[in-house]
């Protein structure tokens, strides 16, 4: 217990990936929500990368590896919400039921 | 030993209470900001791993920019958000088993994998020892020269993620009266004033 290792890291790891899986089921409305549960999934993985970089393997690449996945979380980010204001200007509302205009 | 661990359980514990109340919490608003709180303390769990630069990282981008983006959008919208949250009840259960399913496969894997013996041997970028050279040294020597192509990829995608922003949420509003200098600098005499003579005691 008071040795703190690799497994102590991958299991909060797993459970905040847990929760954001569970997030965006539990809030299939809500667009906003479901954006921050990805968030937090992505910090779930890369707690995992950096976890495996330093205290398994000594490798840094899983720290670099983390700074991409960093990067693409924040552009994604960004459009996701970009889409979302354009979409509530059109539509006047954000649920996700009613964002159904390309169905065959 | 001891103050490490506490400062993890610390970490961990309040991290992943965050996590909870950023899927939980009534407002939306409170969950932007639970999850800037999750941010920050596994900034911490990173700090504790000695990533310190991917911890300031976190920090600086994720809520600096991400979790403040979230906020602004929240706050600008003027959604119903009670509206929204109908059906929570009614999706837990299902919810709850995919998460519980998903948890047990991830204890299972987390229960049973080894390492295998040469996986050190195979490391890219061997970590130089922390008394010596910082982990943001370390990381800089590794990025601009091994991954340098990944990195300019990495901004490339960053800027076409703000090209694409602004492209998407500008908007040309009709009926908007805007100065436009150039055409007040455009602009000649003969198409502005217009000299009558007006002969006496008539008028025009």
């Amino acid at each position: 217990m008071m040795e703190i290792g690799l497994y102590h890291y991958l299991t909060v790891a797993a459970i905040l990936f847990t929760l954001g899986i569970f997030g965006i089921f539990v809030n299939r409305k809500n667009v906003i929500i479901i954006l921050m549960s990805i968030e937090l999934m992505l910090l779930a993985v890369n707690i995992n990368l950096v976890a495996f970089s330093t205290q398994l393997l000594g490798d840094l690449v899983g720290q670099i590896f983390a700074m991409f996945v960093l990067t693409v979380a924040a552009a994604e980010a960004a459009i996701g919400l970009a889409i979302l204001v354009v979409y509530f200007r059109n539509r006047g509302s954000i649920a996700v039921e009613d964002i159904n205009l390309m169905k065959g | 030993m001891f103050v490490q661990a506490l400062a993890f359980y610390l970490f961990a514990a309040v991290a992943i209470a965050a996590g909870v109340m950023v899927i939980s919490s009534r407002n939306p608003v409170h969950s932007v900001l639970f999850l800037i709180l999750a941010f920050f303390n596994a900034a911490g769990l990173f700090i504790l791993m000695g990533a310190e630069f991917l911890a300031m990282i976190l920090v600086v981008v994720y809520v600096g920019a991400v979790a403040v983006l979230f906020l602004f959008v929240v706050m600008m919208l003027d959604i119903n958000f009670v509206e929204l949250r109908q059906g929570f009840l009614q999706y837990l259960p299902f919810g709850a088993l995919v998460a519980l399913a998903l948890l047990a496969e991830l204890a299972l894997v987390l229960g049973t994998w080894l390492v295998s013996p040469e996986a050190s041997a195979l490391s890219r970028a061997p970590t130089p020892p922390a008394d010596q050279i910082t982990n943001t040294h370390a990381l800089g020597a590794v990025i601009y020269t091994d991954y340098i192509y990944l990195f300019q990829a990495a901004g490339i995608i960053l800027l076409i993620s703000m090209i694409g922003a602004i492209v998407l949420t500008l908007r040309q509003r009709e009926g908007v009266r805007r100065q436009s200098v150039p055409r007040q600098i455009a602009r000649r005499r003969e198409e502005a004033v217009e000299l009558k003579k007006v002969p006496t005691r008539s008028g025009i």
